[in-house]
């Protein structure tokens, strides 16, 4: 990987970053061993983990959910991979326990 | 009133320390920003700027803060706004300020530091060595050592120029002998500040903190980025090697005094050399002419810039001796030779399949007494370790 890299001479000098707001670039979903799955039949679109999230990688999308019981949920909260770094917290804040961790790679038996 | 035709004014020394002779350097340079601790082991430097400051003379930002760590830390935001920066420290200072000697130099911040070099505790001692330096000399800041209050006003405005060079970028340290220099009065040139700031213009740092312009300085590198911003300052090193020299010509022409990168004394047709720096390299001058009436043909390669390390020119000058005589003012614990300048030169000779003996001298540690007979005995233990080899460190003065 690292031969596709700008060498010493391209690069600006320091580490200085002169395009601002770059951090997108930086997917941190792959430092992930355990990642987030949220069960939408449990989940009660409470927010929390939306709001305990340290990188701000659970979104709410408008998207309609009805559960078994027939109650209709205007919105959904989904986990960006890319960034999601598998920290667990929001499942440890999940009060219904909608959030599984799952390893990333699971060991085949 | 009619003019009577120019009469150039003769430039009449002033009576100043070391100490003095850089505060009026950084006056005459019109620095932006001090920052420094204001107690011990602080010196006079420092003080002085504070005077100019106070008497209007200088219009620069002074700020004190709780320790050595802070006063760099401080001098690091200030030249990352672009500002001709300057901070001076010694002995506990420089070895508080190590973590972030690092951070200035990876962030390219050309502040320009003097150092009155003194040993490092413990025990307590506030006498001079070069322990202070030595152990800093792998932070990738350029090192200059100087032998006298000229030297040092001139090496400070040499020091800037340096720094600021958008190929450098690198900060410098200027030291000397604590206490030796620091606060003995020596006749002293100074310039007329147009002149010096002709000479060493202010080049604001081209990438810096400002809001039209925003940059992130300083952030964390993952190992997919670290190696090449550090060889970055690997080749900055090397740049300033040839940039420092250039810079010494130029100051030369312009101001009349010129030290060269090193300087070789009596060294033509000499058969040993000794290699001393600071205010040990001008006691040798005074020797050396006596000794050679007596049949000791020793000359004297006195270090002035040690990083980045002048080695071509080493090379050519270690080739035509049969032996050199390192004196080192700080010990390597444990290392295969305990003197650390002396291990450099070892590793240029065995590098360069140089056919030399090395003697390696560890000498006036915590600022024991060296006088004149003490070195007549360094130039005769030099001129025997022609035709002797001495395979360990030697501990001069020191009672076993
Ligand atoms: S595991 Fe951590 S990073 Fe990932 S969504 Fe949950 S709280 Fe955010
Ligand atoms: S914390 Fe649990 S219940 Fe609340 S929104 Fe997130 S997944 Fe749904």
């Amino acid at each position: 990987m690292s031969s596709e890299l700008p060498g010493a001479s391209e690069l600006v000098i320091g580490g200085i970053i002169t395009k601002p707001g770059n951090s997108l670039e930086y997917k941190t979903g792959d430092w992930r061993v355990l990642k987030p799955v949220i069960d939408q039949e449990k989940c009660v679109r409470c927010r929390l983990c939306w709001i305990y999230c340290p990188d701000a990688a659970i979104i709410e999308v408008e998207e309609e959910y009805t559960n078994k019981k027939g109650r209709k949920y205007k919105i959904s909260y989904k986990v960006n991979y890319d960034y999601c770094k598998g920290c667990g917290i929001c499942a440890e804040e999940c009060p219904v326990n909608a959030i599984e961790m799952v390893p990333e790679y699971e060991k085949k038996r | 009133m009619a003019s009577l035709g120019i009469v150039k004014e003769v430039k009449r020394p002033k009576p100043l320390s070391t100490n003095s002779a850089i505060a009026y350097a950084t006056k005459d340079l019109d620095v932006d920003v001090v920052s420094a601790y204001p107690i011990t082991p602080q010196t006079t430097v420092v003080e002085k700027i504070a005077d100019f400051i106070a008497n209007g003379e200088l219009d620069a930002e002074m700020i004190h803060v709780e320790s050595e760590h802070s006063a760099l830390s401080a001098a690091i935001g200030a030249a990352a706004t672009g500002a001709r920066t300057f901070t001076a420290t010694a002995s506990q200072g420089l070895a508080l300020m190590h973590e972030i000697l690092h951070i200035a130099s990876g962030m390219r911040t050309p502040i320009v530091m003097s150092v009155a070099m003194r040993a490092l505790s413990a025990p307590i001692s506030i006498w001079n060595d070069h322990s202070d330096v030595m152990n800093a000399r792998d932070s990738s800041w350029i090192i200059y050592f100087v032998s006298s209050a000229q030297e040092a006003y001139d090496t400070i405005i040499q020091a800037f120029k340096l720094a600021e060079d958008s190929e450098i970028l690198l900060p410098v340290m200027v030291s000397y002998d604590g206490y030796v220099m620091s606060h003995t009065i020596e006749p002293v040139i100074t310039e007329e500040r147009d002149d010096v700031l002709k000479f060493a213009p202010k080049r604001p740092f081209s990438y810096r903190l400002d809001p039209d312009k925003p940059v992130t300085m300083g952030p964390i590198a993952d190992p997919n980025w670290f190696y090449e911003i550090k060889y970055q300052q690997v080749i900055a090193m090397e740049k300033a090697l040839v940039k420092a020299r250039e810079i010494d010509e130029e100051f030369k022409k312009t101001f009349g005094r010129g030290y060269g990168i090193y300087e070789c004394f009596m060294c033509d047709d000499a058969e040993a050399l000794i290699v001393a720096k600071t205010s040990y390299a001008t006691t040798l001058k005074t020797i050396l002419p006596r000794m050679w009436e007596k049949g000791y043909k020793v000359g004297l390669l006195r270090l002035r810039l040690y990083r980045p390390f002048p080695v071509e020119d080493f090379k050519n000058i270690l080739d035509k001796v049969n032996a050199i005589l390192v004196i080192d003012r700080a010990i390597s614990y444990g290392a295969p030779l305990q003197g650390p300048l002396a291990m450099e030169f070892s590793s240029l000779i065995s590098r360069e399949d140089l056919n030399l003996n090395l003697t390696s001298v560890v000498a006036g540690i915590g600022q024991r007494r060296m006088i004149d007979s003490d070195f007549e005995n360094l130039v005769k233990l030099a001129w025997e370790s022609r035709t002797k080899k001495f395979d360990k460190t030697i501990f001069y003065g020191v009672r076993t």
